[in-house]
């Protein structure tokens, strides 16, 4: 390489290219970059580098990004060498500038100046160095100060320049379409010119321009047909050919504007059906570039307006590309098939076997393209052997973005097309097994409810099969080693609830199997918590039965354990079924009914029973309820809102605090005060720290969803942050007292324990009646709509895809009809015998091979016999947002709810209580800890008085569970200690 | 229907060219160029030139030691793009005359001019050799009169 001479390169240079050239591994190379740094660091900063020293230098800073370094401390040299006058330095500058800055940053305001002078320099080239950089460095903001320099450089005598004063236009459209907007016609008139280059730079800006709305450029359809015309007859000059074939890309890219301007407009279409003729005569069928523009043809002969014979070609050339040997040609070709077929389904069968030879090749790329085929062309026909397919694929990948891709193409088909419910529940456990975690946890909420609404037809017969099917099937999972958190609490919802329904098993059998749960996840609270939920449950049904229950040491020991956990959650779910064992058996049955879990409930929403506290704090002193928004501005409070939406209370605050207002002291019998505390200590020292976005957010987006306009308070972040809570005898005074207040009838007879156990389950049902409401009063119309309208995420799908030409539907159905009943029996009838499909079965090569049969994806008969459960339905996310754990039930039996019921009311009490559970809980476990918002007011009063006095376990196993509470207490102590009561936050929770 | 980088990548897995058409930082450019080499020295010759990644179609190419991989989102035309590369790889070969890695990692300003020209806003504006080169070879000769192009012997041309 010492050949250079003048501007070429100094030894050093050669030197560090070399030796990067040459290193061996990684970190050679990152040892040569990082002492390279060193030395530019020094020698850039020297007064008078030489400017040819200084380009070597800015290559040099160029390769240091390029490995992988930062190189901001030379970006100001890559600046300073635009203003150079030496052509080739000021390219490099700009070129480094390019490579280095994004639009946004800082130093490209030191550029402009620079830039506006290059475009008004006679030399062309200068001009062409400064649209380049244009392109790359120019900002909305500094979009006018260079513009009307552009726009003059349209009419630049240099073709080479017009090209880029087009391109960088087509970039100030891409920024911020409003700044070009009177400049459009711009583009059509370079379209037409004379020089080819010009006219394909106007066409990428066209492109854009006609993707965005085809509508004013319908009238252009003539030029473009007259230019692909030109272009197909070889009109251009030679230089623009590659390797024989006319401007391949200006080809292309007409190509792909006629599809757009074609779609669905017999009109424009008829204009094109000629050339595209021409264009596919006049190609070459030998190399790659011919391909390329046969498969745009094709992609434009299925976009626009069917013509037959065009179709027919379209359709051969696709064979050609499925037989080609090359794999190339073969992923285009099962492209083309996609789209072949959304207008000719019949044409799918003649490739049937070149599908499922892609789809077992073992090229990865290929697979997966054939399984987006698929994916496009499943029905409730075929649905079992794509999925089945699909499952398969899922097995052999590790890619999780990939895995996630194909879970929610597997479960939105699953959705849509399931022809029963136990095939369904089926795929939908392998899906939990492969892809675990990567699904939404939305998914499992859904398929609890399924399993808990049945049909929702009036066939409990049915629908007690379903879940004595799904019982048994997960007892059988569960002897699987290794399985994801999602998929175990999904089990123990289901065992906890259908578990011992149809007496197949005894309460003892599933306590035993929720028991080795929770032994065998130690670190996972989620699935720990919905165990014992689940036993508890169990419980209740053989207490509510008569039945004496009676928790075998061991399995009592587990309980104990959750008890003392670190979790609140899991003490409080641990506390509530203990106090279950040692309750009467109509009281349970009254707070925990048998499938009960649609019922539903009725709430007070306006809480009217809070109100005699309310009225008490205020005569004492408290001030008014202010709500969020007024909130934000005292202080300390505004970072109890997630971070996300509340932006400058996350910054540091310099002022001090305000002090607070001492209320006059509260000693009335309800005494809310020692609660408040608590509140008010995690409070404060919340404040002091920024908030965690992570779990400050994990609630509040899916609440949302319900009322956005909310003001509830937002202790779910404090929580988490501050951990246990105690249950201090005061605090459950307080809450047992509210309910008693809440409780409309007067129940002075009642005492304590199971009187405020009735209000805490009626609040508790309470609080999932709203959530329920919806999907019970949907569940009917369900049946007719469901996947046409709600119908998963698929509803968007279909409607794209629902734009494919239609004529040849009829078609499509007298094809389909036959085979799709054929299938449809034969898979029926093994019922409940595991797998339904089996891909070995049912994929026989000779048979009429299931993967063929033509889709139709705009048939939403399907969606509607199919038992798909709406993914889109907005009432779902509620479901699982209160109480995954408690809801289920036929949706028969459900009542109507009144239409007053406002979801409001539910986190007001909710908050409250959910500031006392979560502890650790990870994100995904938000519907966690809604569940246990009610109970904890009606039990924590219970609770303490049983566990006290020697609870029936006390130091059995684990620290006692009064002793961890005692601890509990006493850190808390050791830490702030609250001396005043914040009279805002005590009418928050009331309010 | 856009380009979103080019790279040309040694067989070691090292970069020599890198065009980005979207911003990523460098820490996302460093593990996006580490994933897609990865991924793509592990394919055979007989299999397909497209690769997805995220939410990345790769379409790549390999001459001799170096592999030429362009990153394409949405509807790209895969066949298009795979001769796109080859295009590029003979007009740096025009340039350079039988191109090797170390004429690139030489003239690595070069290299980049080409492309600049070819590809704008992510889109291919230009293929015809002719009008690529000629306003480099203006602006070496402008530069520097005495200006030569190396030789070297160690090339991945395959013309």
């Amino acid at each position: 390489m010492g050949s250079q001479v003048g501007w070429g390169t100094s030894k050093e240079f050669t030197d560090i290219v070399k030796a990067i050239g040459e290193a061996k591994s990684k970190a050679e190379e990152e040892r040569i970059v990082t002492a390279e740094i060193e030395t530019l660091k020094k020698k850039i900063a020297e007064p008078d580098v030489p400017r040819k020293k200084m380009k070597e230098y800015i290559i040099r800073l160029v390769y240091v990004e390029m490995l992988g370094h930062d190189a901001s401390f030379g970006y100001i040299h890559a600046v300073k060498m635009t203003h150079d006058d030496n052509l080739l330095l000021k390219k490099t500058g700009y070129l480094a500038v390019t490579l280095f800055l994004n639009e946004d940053h800082d130093l490209i305001i030191l550029i402009v100046n620079t830039i506006q002078k290059d475009l008004r320099s006679d030399n062309y080239l200068v001009c062409c160095a400064a649209l380049t950089a244009v392109c790359k460095l120019i900002n909305e903001e500094t979009i006018p100060a260079v513009l009307p320099q552009v726009v003059d450089l349209l009419q630049h005598p240099k073709e080479l320049v017009k090209k880029k004063a087009v391109m960088a236009l087509h970039r100030f459209y891409q920024r911020a379409p409003h700044t070009v907007s009177h400049l459009l016609p711009k583009f059509e008139k370079s379209v037409c010119d004379a020089d080819p280059s010009v006219t394909s730079a106007a066409l990428c800006a066209l492109f854009d321009l006609i993707t965005a709305d085809p509508r004013p450029y319908k009238n252009m359809t003539g030029a473009f047909v007259n230019i692909l015309k030109q272009v197909a007859e070889r009109r251009l000059p030679k230089p623009y050919d590659y390797h024989g074939t006319p401007a391949p890309f200006i080809q292309i890219k007409l190509l792909k504007i006629l599809a757009l301007l074609g779609a669905g407009d017999k009109p424009m279409s008829d204009n094109m059906y000629n050339v595209l003729g021409d264009v596919i005569k006049k190609n070459d069928t030998h190399t790659n570039i011919g391909h390329a523009i046969l498969y745009e043809a094709i992609c434009t002969i299925t976009s626009i307006y069917p013509h037959p014979k065009l179709l027919e070609t379209a359709a051969e050339i696709t064979s050609r590309f499925l037989k080609d040997n090359n794999h190339n040609l073969k992923y285009m070709g099962i492209d083309a098939l996609g789209r072949v077929i959304k207008i000719n389904p019949e044409f799918a069968e003649e490739h049937q076997l070149a599908v499922i030879d892609c789809l077992e090749d073992p090229d990865d790329t290929l697979k997966r393209k054939t399984l987006d085929l698929l994916y496009k062309m499943t029905r409730s026909s075929n649905v079992e052997v794509i999925v089945d397919r699909m499952i398969g694929y899922m097995r052999t990948i590790n890619d999780s973005h990939n895995k996630t891709e194909i879970a929610s193409r597997i479960i939105e088909l699953a959705e849509r097309f399931a022809p029963s419910n136990q095939w369904f529940i089926q795929t939908m456990n392998q899906v939990f097994e492969l892809a675990g975690d990567l699904v939404p946890t939305k998914v499992a909420h859904d398929l609890m409810r399924l399993i808990a609404e049945g049909a929702g037809e009036e066939d409990e017969d049915a629908d007690s099969q379903l879940r004595s099917s799904a019982v048994e099937s997960y007892l059988q999972v569960l002897a699987e080693p290794k399985l994801p958190s999602i998929l175990l609490q999904v089990i123990c919802w289901v065992l906890g609830e259908y578990g011992i329904a149809d007496g197949t098993y005894s309460a003892f059998d599933i306590i035993a199997k929720l028991c080795d749960v929770i032994e065998a996840h130690p670190a996972d609270d989620a699935v720990k918590g919905y165990a014992v939920t689940a036993i508890t449950k169990i419980c209740a049904f053989e207490i509510s039965a008569g039945k004496r229950v009676q928790l075998l040491p061991e399995y009592r020991a587990v309980v104990d354990e959750l008890a003392a956990s670190h979790s609140t959650d899991l003490q409080q779910r641990a506390y509530e079924l203990m106090t279950f064992l040692d309750l009467p058996a109509d009281v349970v049955a009254t707070v925990m009914p048998m499938d009960a879990s649609c019922e539903d409930i009725e709430i007070d929403k306006s809480l009217s029973f809070l109100s005699e506290i309310v009225e008490t704090a205020l005569a004492n002193g408290a001030r008014p309820y202010a709500p969020e928004h007024e909130r934000m501005d005292l202080g300390g409070l505004g970072t109890l809102i997630p971070s996300t939406q509340n932006g400058p209370s996350s910054s540091l605050k310099f002022e001090a605090y305000e002090r607070p207002v001492i209320p006059t002291p509260v000693l009335t019998p309800v005494q809310p005060t020692p609660l408040i505390n608590e509140f008010e200590d995690q409070r404060d020292r919340r404040s002091l720290r920024t908030p965690h976005p992570s779990h400050s957010i994990s609630i509040a987006p899916e609440l949302d969803l319900i009322n956005p306009e909310s003001t509830r308070l937002r202790l779910d972040g404090v929580q988490r942050k501050w951990g246990r809570q105690t249950y201090s005898t005061q605090s459950s005074t307080t809450s047992a007292d509210r309910d008693r207040s809440s409780n409309g009838a007067a129940g002075a007879s009642d005492r304590g324990g199971s009187y405020a156990k009735d209000s805490g389950a009626s609040q508790y049902e309470s609080s999932r009646s709203t959530d329920r409401r919806k999907p019970v009063e949907i569940s009917s119309e369900k049946q007719k709509l469901a996947a046409s309208l709600f119908g998963g995420p698929s509803g968007s799908r279909v409607a794209n895809t629902g734009n494919a030409v239609k004529p040849s539907r009829t078609a499509a159905h007298k094809s389909q009809v036959p085979r799709g009943g054929e299938k449809h029996q034969s898979s029926r009838s093994v019922p409940g015998s595991g797998r339904i499909a089996d891909s070995d079965t049912s994929v026989p090569s000779s048979a009429p091979v299931p993967q063929a049969p033509p889709p139709d994806l705009l048939d939403l008969t399907d969606g509607e016999t199919g038992h798909a459960a709406p993914l889109n339905d907005p009432f779902k996310l509620l479901e699982g947002l209160v109480d995954p754990q408690v809801g289920s039930s036929s949706a028969t039996s459900a009542p109507p709810v009144k239409a007053d019921v406002d979801l409001m009311s539910l986190y007001g009490p909710g908050q409250v209580i959910s500031s006392g559970d979560g502890g650790s809980q990870p994100s995904g476990l938000t519907d966690m800890s809604g569940l246990p918002v009610s109970p904890l007011i009606g039990l924590t009063g219970v609770v303490v008085p049983n566990t006290q006095p020697g609870g029936p376990s006390v130091g059995k196993k684990g620290p006692s569970p009064q002793g961890s509470l005692q601890k509990d207490a006493t850190a808390r102590q050791a830490g702030v200690t609250p001396t005043v009561v914040n009279p805002d936050l005590f009418k928050d929770l009331l309010g | 229907m856009t380009i979103t980088f080019v790279l040309l990548v040694n067989r070691q897995g090292q970069t020599r060219l890198a065009q980005y058409y979207e911003y990523l930082s460098i820490e996302e450019r460093r593990a996006l160029e580490g994933e897609i080499v990865r991924k793509c020295l592990a394919r055979s010759d007989q299999q397909c030139s497209f690769v997805e990644h995220r939410n990345y179609k790769i379409i790549y190419r390999r001459y001799a030691s170096l592999f030429f991989l362009v990153g394409v989102d949405g509807d790209e035309n895969e066949l298009a793009i795979l001769e796109f590369i080859h295009c590029v790889v003979e007009t740096l070969d025009r340039y350079f005359g039988n191109v090797c890695e170390l004429d690139i990692m030489f003239h690595l300003e070069k290299a980049h001019f080409m492309l600049e020209e070819m590809v704008m806003n992510g889109c291919i504006v230009e293929i015809n050799k002719q009008n690529i080169l000629t306003p480099i070879q203006l602006m070496d000769k402008s530069s520097n009169p005495q200006f030569k192009l190396p030789l070297s012997s160690s090339t991945f041309s395959v013309f």
